[in-house]
């Protein structure tokens, strides 16, 4: 019989939001079709590192496990991702990975993702109704709207995006690329655009849509391949008209 | 809701990077590339420009103010990237990186050849024959010649690349194939500002240039 096949990750790990980060390395026993999140649970069952110490049991989110949450995003081997879609067999080992430290970490792989929702709130990236009464049916909508939203609406808020882009940043109040796209399906929605202006007012003010400087990753990185320069290109138009006009009718 | 204090200020960065900014810059390696049919072509270019009413208050308003704005606000924009080519390492995001390059260097360059230049004939009121000759004899050197050569693709490529960025952010080229079209219309003058400018360079660090000039 064969030596008991293991995997090796090297974590980066942090106690607390005001610690020092550190390198630990695990070996973990293999199994068929395993994931990041399926050895951070072996790790969990049996926290000792790979010099043979026990140490604590790494800390990570994740909720749905099939990448439509968002929660379990981390940088594995360099790139943001999702780390319930992260096979084993498909990583080159070691596998290293680092929580997106674009966001404050509050522990090991656990990041604080609140400046999205900060974002989300800012651009006003919902649609008003009055009261829970039957509205009736809502406005058609073509078929390539639809197209079009459904492609920005499988957003789940993952940070990828905000943690490729290098506009984000502690340094600078950038919303990020997905607040764009989601200003864009807001204001594309038959009802909703009847506050586009008042999105349009909140997306250009200071750290909005003009911090975005065409590097593009953005869309590279983003794991539901949401057209996010399109989404910026449209806003960038959308935005020149809307302080044209602005100013012409002043 | 908080200022749009920013949005206005990059737009304007963006705006003055091409007008007047970016037709400066092509304006200038044209007469410079005016040198390559000889000194006399280039020095009468030359006293045309200076002969343009109002020239040192189109110098400030037009040339100056703008450059100093878009460079000034432009630093700050290109510190406060986190760049990622680690990373990321696409087309795009070295474009994206290039862009702050290009713009420190010419930055650099600026200051150091206006003060070669303009400022020389500011402070000892040079003809353009005299100005001519100087310049043929600091671009003889080695050195300052492969700097130039540098600078001169800097600035190029930035105002290239950035009028690829320019297009998009003012909501021009949306969708990926507009932007793949803009793109290869901006390499393609990528290439042809860049030969006017090297040629220019060239013709004057000839040595038979300064020849053709004592003969005149
Ligand atoms: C020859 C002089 C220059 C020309 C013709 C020029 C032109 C341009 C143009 C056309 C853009 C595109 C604007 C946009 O994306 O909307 C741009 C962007 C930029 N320029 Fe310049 N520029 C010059 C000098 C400088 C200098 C001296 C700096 C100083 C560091 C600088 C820094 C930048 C930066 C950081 C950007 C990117 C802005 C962004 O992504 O929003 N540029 N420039
Ligand atoms: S746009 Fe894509 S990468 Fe950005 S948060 Fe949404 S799903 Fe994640
Ligand atoms: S756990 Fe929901 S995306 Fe990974």
């Amino acid at each position: 019989m064969s030596e008991q096949k293991t995997i090796r990750l090297v974590v980066t790990r942090q106690d607390g939001p005001n610690e020092n980060p550190y390198k630990e390395e695990f070996v973990v026993p293999y199994r068929k079709n395993m994931n990041v999140i399926s050895a951070f649970m072996e790790i969990q069952r049996n926290p000792v590192n790979a010099e043979g110490k026990k140490t604590t049991p790494i800390n990570w989110e994740s909720n749905c496990l099939e990448e439509v949450c968002g929660a379990c995003s981390m940088i594995i081997n360099g790139r943001p991702r999702q780390s319930c879609t992260a096979l084993i067999d498909n990583l080159e080992q070691p596998i290293r990975i680092e929580p997106m430290n674009t966001f404050p970490v509050l522990r090991d792989l656990i990041i604080d993702r609140g400046r999205m929702f900060d974002a989300l709130k800012k651009v006003k990236a919902w649609i008003p109704i009055d009261g829970s009464h039957d509205l009736g049916p809502g406005p058609r909508q073509s078929e390539e709207e639809q197209q079009w939203r459904y492609e920005l609406s499988k957003c789940m808020t993952c940070g990828v995006c905000m943690e490729a882009c290098p506009n984000v940043s502690g340094k600078s109040s950038f919303v990020g690329p997905f607040a764009v796209g989601q200003v864009a399906l807001m204001n594309s929605h038959p009802t909703g655009v009847m506050r586009a202006q008042e999105r349009m007012e909140a997306l250009i003010s200071d750290g909005g849509l003009q911090e975005c400087g065409n590097s593009q990753n953005c869309v590279r990185a983003c794991p539901k391949g949401i057209p996010l320069t399109k989404a910026i290109g449209t806003m960038n138009r959308a935005a020149t008209k809307h302080m044209f006009k602005k100013w012409l009718n002043f | 809701m908080s200022s749009q204090r920013s949005f206005f200020n990059r737009r304007l960065h963006s705006l003055l990077g091409v007008i007047p900014v970016g037709f400066f810059l092509l304006e200038h390696l044209y007469t410079n590339y005016l040198a390559t049919k000889g000194p006399q072509e280039f020095i009468k270019q030359v006293e045309w420009l200076w002969g343009i009413p109002f020239l040192p208050l189109l110098e400030v308003f037009f040339i100056f103010l703008p450059l100093l704005y878009h460079g000034v606000y432009g630093l700050y924009i290109a510190f406060q990237a986190k760049n990622n080519l680690e990373r990321f390492g696409t087309f795009r995001n070295w474009m994206f990186v290039l862009q702050r390059i290009t713009g420190v260097i010419t930055l650099v360059f600026v200051i150091w050849h206006v003060w070669e230049t303009r400022l020389q004939v500011a402070l000892h009121g040079s003809t353009a024959t005299e100005l001519t000759r100087d310049f043929a004899q600091i671009i003889s050197n080695n050195v300052t010649f492969t700097l130039y050569i540098i600078a001169v693709l800097s600035a190029v490529f930035h105002f290239c690349n950035g009028m690829w960025t320019f297009l998009i952010t003012w909501g021009v080229t949306v969708g990926q194939r507009a932007q793949r079209v803009s793109f290869a219309i901006f390499t393609f003058l990528f290439v042809v500002v860049s030969y006017l400018g090297i040629s220019a360079l060239v013709a004057f660090s000839k040595a038979d240039f300064l020849q053709h000039l004592a003969l005149k």
